[in-house]
């Protein structure tokens, strides 16, 4: 209990922390002076006193944290945040249940991208900044923020670290201190946002749209200012930059920073799964243009081109957004873009899904059987890109894996019994689940998540949850290893 | 000349034998005693105990009028600090360090003036490396051996039925192929050098030896003999320093698979090795070699540290239907033994690598030594300095050179061309002079002929 209360107490100081969030809406609201000012402060002032109130109610439990209570605290920010991250759509938008606030919010903060609203044209400036901010944040990890700027969390600071990164093997240690690691992420993160801000506005975005855009880019959240997402300003210019930085966003960031820091791209041609999901997207898009054209669904093939390249980069990559509706496309593409979003994004990006590293694991497993079936006496260790990769890896790879589809078709079944029907339900928990946003059917790219049902919307928020934290952080809580003492 | 040695190992010990025998005051350190007894015993050198990298020890062993220092311990790091202290201390004029570790190879200014002062590295595992990689490139060869940078080579190979100029006279190499320029050095029959000329006949069995540019080799080779297919698959026994070196640079271009007896070192060696097949086993299972398919293997090498192991690996794999197979044998009596019977080639560690050593050593200017047939010959490479007054081979025809008996001028490198030796060519200054010396005793006789007279200076 005693424990609890230091997570509880670490957890208060967090929200803290989080409070200064607010800034950027009411930056926002002052500056398109849209009315909802005092919403953002009552928020702030809010958030900050839960905060203050756990934090000085516990202060005599501060202390350092176990590996166990380091995932008790990861997946209590998680779902403490989103909850507090509600306050000001709650005040703004009366007609919105909590539950559907928020599935918003957790949307944002796992960037996943899918949305309840309609009418985001109508929003004010400052809700759309508050919603794509989460999506910004949510993107590189709130964890990784917070040890960057936090200090006081101390040796916990890496385990907790570890538990929020995404991928399997998290010991790549790019400066000695974990804070230093972090708050470097942090930087470069913060770089290409500035510059894609930079680029979007030079495509043709008003200042709004662009920030707007260049945080749920990098982020790969998919979230958008417009219903009809990036289809609305109909540019391709608009469409190339997007595509670029959702390229650059889906590829591990300590790899940008080694790039940065080493003033070299030869780093990028040396990481295996950037190569590899990069490969992998880009020969898609050629694919599906070809096969767009080839069905006649556009008349030229650059048509074709242009359609099939920013919706399977923006699926793929698990950002989420749409330029046209393409589940009108025949089946084969939808499908295959969704087959993407579960595996292409790199980890330690900001992308969802099984992620690229452990696709890599498995397929050379796969491979190593074979050679052990046919030469008993070979010693065959995995490698990727020219490094062994221990077993123990490999094993959690596919205890992982395991759990991921199992947690994919427990999810299904929850949505089919609800009424869903299959497609809309296996979709819904896919796009969920790799933090893409649209599936297909009910939720598909022309419509939202709005008609689900409370307990659909409770399924789906869950299923982005397990799929930001990578299902083991947040499992771990309902083992009874767990709780036993 | 006063040669320090530091390490008694298996090169120190090769390149004392050898350099004892040519009239050299030698010094050998060792931290080992009996190793150093067991030497004394053979050979007439002093001997001394002690750390080879300690100054007092340097000091004992006479290091302040040595002319050269070899360092050749186990330990890169002692060979190296050994070179320092050589060049700070005691200014010796000439510091040859063993390296192994590609670490340091690949970052040559660790070896520069201002800091270990290695004059001359050489690395053992790697010239051996290179010259099985060799063998496999031209499956044909028994010795294939370089010179001048890799423009000419002196290749042995055995003449068998079917080549065209087999049971033909010599002089019909120019008429078969007018447009290579080739000089066959010298013949062995039954073991023994044939004295030849024009209408010598080349017969079956006989082990020639020609100069050619490296470009040429493989067509004169087809001369000899019918050439088989390329290799394209090649099985290695032992994954020590020279097989894991083989097959690091063997596996983008050859089918490899390496066997190794040690499950530790099979493990690292998979982490380092990116194309090839390891497989953890006995290299002299039976079993094992069949199942990996040894009768469709074109070169097997056994490359571990132990003799017999080696010579049963490489009968087996024979046995199994290997096309051709080398065996690593360190003890020489062995390889005169073995060689040309079912395995086919013999290699020994230490007279390939001496070589490399014993031209820093030797006097005159010579940029190359290869020993041949088992130590018995010399290949050397040396350069011509001074003029026709100075010298006694520089602007000279070669019929007018009184070479010593059984020493062949075989081709000449001026600057990069290649010209293949006649009784007329010209010698001329700064020109690379390839010999072959058929009996090392006329190696002293060759390198004197080459020494530029006092005059020159």
């Amino acid at each position: 209990m005693q424990r609890a209360l230091t997570v509880i107490h670490a957890l208060g100081l967090m929200l803290v922390v989080f409070s200064i969030a607010y800034l950027m809406p009411i930056v926002a609201s002052l500056v398109y002076d849209d009315g909802t000012l005092i919403d953002f402060l009552m928020a702030m002032v809010w958030t900050l006193s839960i905060g203050l109130l756990m934090w000085l109610l516990t202060r005599r439990y501060k202390g350092e944290l176990s590996i166990r209570h380091g995932y008790l605290l990861v997946v209590g920010m998680w779902t403490a945040m989103p909850a507090v991250a509600t306050l000001p759509l709650l005040l703004m938008l009366p007609g919105l249940s909590f539950t559907d606030a928020y599935f918003e919010t957790m949307s944002g903060m796992t960037t996943t991208g899918a949305t309840v609203l309609t009418g985001l044209d109508n929003l004010p400036p400052a809700i759309n900044v508050w919603r794509h901010e989460l999506n910004w944040l949510g993107g590189l990890g709130i964890i990784v923020l917070a040890v960057a700027v936090l200090p006081l969390l101390g040796v916990g600071g890496r385990q907790l670290f570890k538990a929020e990164t995404p991928g399997p093997m998290k010991d790549a240690a790019l400066t000695p201190r974990i804070a230093e690691t972090a708050r470097n992420l942090w930087v470069v993160y913060v770089a290409i946002t500035l510059i894609c801000i930079g680029a979007l506005k030079w495509a043709g975005m008003n200042w709004l749209d662009a920030v707007c855009h260049a945080f749920s880019a990098m982020g790969l959240g998919g979230f958008s200012t417009h219903d009809a997402s990036i289809g609305y300003f109909n540019s391709s210019l608009i469409e190339s930059v997007m595509i670029m930085f959702m390229l650059i966003a889906v590829v591990n960031f300590a790899t940008h920073f080694l790039a940065w820091r080493g003033k070299s791209l030869a780093v990028y041609r040396h990481d295996a799964e950037a190569v590899a999901s990069l490969g992998l997207i880009l020969i898609s898009c050629a694919g599906i243009a070809v096969f767009l054209w080839w069905q006649s669904v556009y008349p030229d093939f650059w048509t074709a081109l242009r359609h099939a390249s920013f919706n399977l980069v923006s699926i793929a990559t698990s950002s989420g957004y749409t330029s046209v509706d393409y589940a009108q496309w025949p089946i084969f593409a939808p499908l295959w873009m969704m087959f993407l979003t579960a595996i292409a994004a790199s980890s330690g990006s900001t992308g969802g899904g099984i992620k690229m590293i452990r696709t890599l694991v498995l397929f050379k497993q796969a491979g190593r059987e074979f050679v052990k079936l046919l030469h008993p006496a070979a010693i065959n260790p995995m490698k990727i890109g020219g490094h062994v990769v221990p077993n123990n890896i490999v094993f959690a790879v596919l205890g992982f894996i395991f759990l991921y589809f199992m947690s994919i078709v427990t999810l299904t079944f929850a949505l089919l019994i609800s009424g869903m029907d299959f497609i809309s339900a296996f979709t819904a928990v896919l796009a969920s689940i790799n933090n893409c946003g649209p599936g297909l059917g009910t939720v598909g790219p022309s419509s939202n998540y709005a008609g689900l049902t409370d307990f659909q919307t409770w399924v789906c928020t869950f299923a982005m949850l397990i799929g930001r934290l990578e299902i083991f952080t947040v499992l771990i809580l309902f083992t009874p290893h767990f709780w036993r003492r | 000349m006063k040669i320090l040695i530091l390490g008694a190992g298996q090169v120190g010990s090769t390149v004392a034998e050898s350099l004892a025998g040519e009239a050299n005051d030698i010094t050998i350190v060792d931290t080992d005693g009996e190793k150093l007894r067991q030497l004394q015993d053979r050979l007439d050198l002093r001997t001394l105990t002690g750390n080879a990298a300690h100054p007092s020890i340097l000091e004992q062993a006479g290091i302040v009028d040595t002319d050269i220092m070899l360092a050749v311990t186990q330990s890169d790091e002692v060979n190296m600090v050994a070179c320092k202290l050589a060049a700070t201390l005691y200014n010796t004029p000439t510091r040859i360090a063993r390296i192994r570790a590609t670490d340091y190879l690949e970052r040559r200014e660790v070896f520069s003036t201002d800091n270990f002062c290695v004059d001359f590295s050489i690395c053992p595992e790697q010239i051996l490396t290179e010259y099985i990689v060799k063998l496999i490139e031209f499956p044909e060869a028994l010795q294939v051996l370089e010179f001048a940078g890799g423009r000419v080579s002196l290749v042995a190979v055995r003449a068998v039925e079917g080549g065209p100029l087999v049971g033909r006279p010599l002089r019909f190499l120019r008429t078969d192929m007018p447009q290579i320029d080739t000089r066959v050095a010298a013949i062995f029959r039954l073991d023994h050098s044939i004295n030849m000329n024009g209408d010598t006949v080349v017969e079956a069995g006989d082990e020639v030896f020609f100069i050619a540019a490296t470009e040429h080799i493989r067509t004169v080779m087809q001369e000899l003999r019918r050439m088989d297919k390329p290799s394209r698959r090649v099985m290695i026994v032992g994954g020590g320093n020279i097989g894991r070196r083989l097959a690091k640079t063997l596996e983008h271009s050859y089918q490899v698979k390496l066997i190794e007896y040690n499950k530790k070192a099979c493990a690292s060696l998979a982490a380092d090795l990116t194309n090839t097949l390891v497989l953890n086993g006995d290299g002299t299972d039976e079993k094992l070699m069949q199942q990996e398919n040894v009768s469709e293997v074109d070169v097997f090498c056994a490359l571990t540290n132990d003799d017999e192991n080696n010579i049963m690996s490489a009968l087996l794999a024979k046995q199994g239907g290997a096309r051709k197979v080398i065996a690593l044998i360190n003890r020489s009596a062995y390889v005169g033994l073995v060689q040309g019977g079912k395995i086919d080639i013999a290699i020994s560690p230490a007279q390939v690598t001496i070589g490399s050593l014993l031209a820093y050593v030797r006097q005159g200017d010579v940029a190359a030594v290869h020993s041949l047939r088992r130590g018995a010959a010399e290949a050397l490479e040396l350069v011509a300095h001074g003029d026709r007054l100075s010298s006694k081979v520089v602007g000279r025809r070669i019929e007018e050179i009184d070479s010593p008996k059984g020493a062949t001028i075989g081709a000449l490198v001026r600057g990069e061309q290649v010209i293949i030796a006649h009784h007329d060519t010209m010698i001329e200054a700064e020109d690379h002079i390839i010999v072959f010396v058929n009996d090392k005793r006329m190696v002293r006789k060759v390198e004197r002929l080459f020494q530029v007279s006092l005059g020159f200076f």
